[in-house]
């Protein structure tokens, strides 16, 4: 075990110690969940401008074909998961209990389900403008769960430079492992993604953060770096919200991102586990993102698993390959369950950001009876950012939005450190939340 | 299996909590207390329960009173009136007529809270209002005490206990001064052992410092309240007291001295740690506390009285929304101090 003494680990300010829930899957192994009969592309399941579909009902689609192609710069393609017949474009439920347009897919179920084989790309030989239409192409977005396209963090402005690729493996979401498990299973595919973005970035060095909870993912790491490549791994204190980037930046280099501003203009590109894997897959195989790794887990699932699940396969057909829920579920979510989005439907499908489906069952977490804000100064103490969300909370239900603005309302992450410290339950993040949207609409704060 | 799509709630994330609730930390409180209202029982006997009792009576009739029916469940079941008429009647002197004692109660959730608004948004401590009422409006009551009794004398009740409303209060007559009182005005000590048993005169919880340190330590322990508060009000006491200790060691007490008598325990543990009236800033909490340390020392060295917790606690109140105004924490990636 390679574990640093604790005056050698890093970490940030403030944050929170929920309890991880990790050990139910942390030791499984992935595996390839089957084809299921019917699969659901959103054309928005990234950051950004939605994707443009470029087929048309009945067409026939290959596993890894191009079905939608870019609908800005920052947006990103689609590829079908699946070889089959598309059989609707249409609204189809989202997490978040909305709908979305999207590319319906049924599975030819004759089909091999082989991946085409592509003309390799040569990563050595590529201009940065190549190397960011190839990302753009592949569909790559980040893979933490935000889905931001990771072109964009590629094309980097005339005059900077990225000196540090930073990679995001702290994985500080309770009960998700799918980033643990790439750690551990395919440590040799994350380094060769890492030297691919390296090369093309021209960036020094590249340090990978791992928190201490996945002590076998820090050894598989090393045990496949070679002193030679300018690599290293950080081990980190178990906190949360370490995965948020500008955490993980201050914990790693000690630097502030100063507000308003990103990484790159400190030089450093921070990029999960899972997109770097991603892009390695790629270069490497010519597959583009076509499925992901995704933790299912929570009291109310029967076979907590972490398994490889085509993009676009409905929840439902996870679940059931997990064995099902239990009778007494109350809330599905997507992601973790600091930050993860509500789903409504087991219809909804899987994106290229969902990280995990979680699975709850009722509990005093649920609708918890709200007390009043005694002040008691939890929230100032686990906010990352140094805010004071008690203020926030009490001007927010006052709708004193534009007063917010005085109190840095808009630096807020919504990482919910508060909520979770709040002995009142008041859902302080979500209220910041409502002013937040309420902000960025135009004409916002004339009540 | 289940392939039927269940009956499913939209809470936004975070689903996750943790343990600590309002109430809880309420109980606390009250648990932590616990100790030293049974010693003060001990030692003021069936007169001390008797105000306790009046006094947590007026508290939680006035919530009932002026709360909509609706709330008041709720309201009664957070504890924090009956933690308010607590700590009020563990304030007051154990000869005190009853009816002043829910009167005090009654001033210090109607004026100290409901008028603010309820819980979390008065300014000020509401047992400290409700102690500040009864002082200013019966200073004879309020000052006469009673040196602390034994077994034997458990089941006696005050004479001046029963007084109806508005009378003339007889006296047992058995009155004693405070060990701050002997000190300001006699120049006369109080053995620290007594200072930390409670066996001596004054206000019926105060007076044990060593279960009141135990009470305060447990609250330390389950986080309860915040730890600058009380370490930097008994770090400034000690600190100024020394200081006028070391000048006139015949007429200033010393620092132990200055911690252990009267309610400064009480009142740093209990009184001034209520988030509500104190700043939620960790670097206000430190400037509230030397302010009370250094009021306490000034009021009780040269002002007319020989205790001034109260007042310290009431004007570091005052305080609060502009300490808290003034310390808000730097925000992360931002140069200045905010706002």
């Amino acid at each position: 075990m390679n574990v640093l003494p604790a005056f050698l680990r890093r970490g940030f300010a403030h944050g929170v110690h929920p309890e991880g829930f990790k050990e139910r899957t942390a030791d499984l192994p992935t595996q390839r969940m089957p084809f299921v009969g019917r699969y659901v592309m959103p054309l928005n399941q990234h950051l950004g401008a939605p994707a443009i579909p470029l087929v048309e009902v009945g067409d026939r689609v290959r596993r890894g074909q191009l079905i939608a192609e870019p609908g800005a710069f920052v947006s990103t393609s689609l590829h079908s998961p699946v070889t089959g017949r598309v059989t609707a474009i249409g609204n189809r439920r989202f997490p978040g209990g909305v709908f979305a347009r999207s590319i319906e897919i049924e599975t030819d179920p004759y089909a091999t389900q082989r991946l085409e084989p592509r003309p390799p790309v040569d990563w050595r030989d590529l201009t940065r403008e190549d190397f960011v239409a190839q990302v753009q192409y592949a569909g790559i977005v980040g893979m933490g769960g935000a889905a931001f396209p990771s072109h964009v963090k590629y094309s980097i402005p005339e005059g900077q430079h990225i000196d540090h690729l930073l990679v995001n493996g702290a994985e500080c979401e309770p009960f998700l492992t799918n980033d643990h498990r790439l750690m551990v299973e395919r440590p040799d595919a994350l380094l060769r993604g890492i030297g691919i973005i390296l090369h093309n970035l021209g960036a020094r060095e590249a340090t990978i953060g791992v928190e201490l909870n996945k002590p076998d993912a820090i050894a598989a790491l090393e045990s496949h770096l070679k002193p030679s490549q300018p690599i290293s791994v950080a081990p980190l204190h178990v906190k949360y919200p370490q995965g948020a980037e500008k955490m993980l930046i201050k914990a790693i280099y000690d630097k502030e991102v100063p507000a308003g501003e990103l990484p790159r203009d400190l030089g450093i590109a921070v990029n999960n586990v899972g997109t770097v894997v991603a892009i390695a897959d790629w270069f490497e195989t010519g597959a583009p993102l076509i499925e992901r790794i995704l933790t299912v887990s929570g009291p109310g699932v029967e076979n907590p698993s972490n398994l490889i699940v085509p993009l676009g396969t409905p929840v439902r057909e996870v679940l059931n390959y997990c064995g099902g829920l239990k009778d007494d579920v109350i809330e599905l979510v997507m992601g973790g369950p600091m930050m993860g989005m509500p789903i409504a439907s087991l219809d909804v499908p899987v994106l290229k950001g969902t990280s995990g489906i979680l699975a709850f069952t009722k509990s005093g977490n649920f609708r918890p009876r709200e007390y009043p804000c005694i002040r008691c100064g939890r929230c100032l103490e686990a906010c990352p950012y140094f805010l004071n969300p008690s203020r926030l909370a009490r001007l927010a239900k006052a709708r004193l939005y534009e007063e917010m603005e005085n109190y840095f309302v808009m630096d807020c992450v919504e990482c919910g450190s508060c909520t979770y410290a709040c002995p009142s339950r008041i859902p302080i993040v979500q209220l910041i939340r409502t002013a937040k949207s309420q902000l960025r609409q135009p004409g916002a704060g004339d009540q | 299996m289940s392939t039927e799509d269940p009956r499913l709630l939209l809470q936004a994330a975070p689903l996750l909590k943790q343990q600590l609730t309002t109430r809880s930390a309420m109980l606390d409180v009250l648990l932590a207390l616990l100790p030293a209202t049974l010693a003060g029982l001990w030692f003021f006997g069936l007169s001390g329960l008797l105000v306790l009792s009046a006094s947590i009576l007026g508290s939680i009739m006035t919530e009932w009173f002026f709360t909509p029916e609706e709330t008041r469940r709720q309201r009664l079941l957070d504890g924090s009136g009956f933690l308010t008429g607590l700590l009020l009647g563990l304030t007051l002197p154990s000869s005190l007529p009853l009816w002043m004692a829910f009167v005090g109660g009654a001033v210090g959730i109607g004026l100290g809270k409901l008028i603010w608004g309820g819980l979390g948004q008065n300014l000020f401590n509401p047992s400290l209002v409700g102690r500040a009422f009864l002082q200013a409006t019966f200073p004879n009551a309020m000052t006469t005490w009673t040196p602390a009794g034994g077994p034997g004398d458990f089941f006696q009740v005050h004479a001046s206990n029963l007084a109806l409303p508005f009378m003339h209060v007889d006296y047992d007559g058995v009155s004693s001064a405070t060990p701050l009182g002997l000190m300001k005005f006699e120049y006369q000590d109080t053995s620290l052992s007594n200072l930390l048993i409670g066996n001596i005169s004054g206000c019926i919880g105060e007076t044990s410092g060593l279960l009141l340190l135990l009470g305060g330590v447990y609250m330390l322990w389950r986080r309860v309240i915040d730890w600058r508060i009380p370490a930097s009000i008994l770090l400034s006491v000690a600190l100024f007291s020394s200081v006028l200790y070391a000048f006139g060691p015949d007429r200033y007490p010393g620092p132990l001295f200055s911690i252990l008598a009267g309610s400064l325990l009480i009142g740093a543990f209990y009184m001034a740690t209520d988030p509500v009236s104190s700043p939620i800033t960790p670097r206000g909490a430190w400037i509230f506390g030397v302010g009370i340390g250094l009021l306490v020392v000034l009021i009780r060295i040269f002002g007319g009285f020989p205790e001034g917790v109260m007042f310290a606690i009431l004007l570091m109140n005052a305080a609060t929304p502009l300490i808290d105004r003034y310390t808000q924490p730097r925000v992360f990636g931002r140069g200045g101090a905010g706002r």
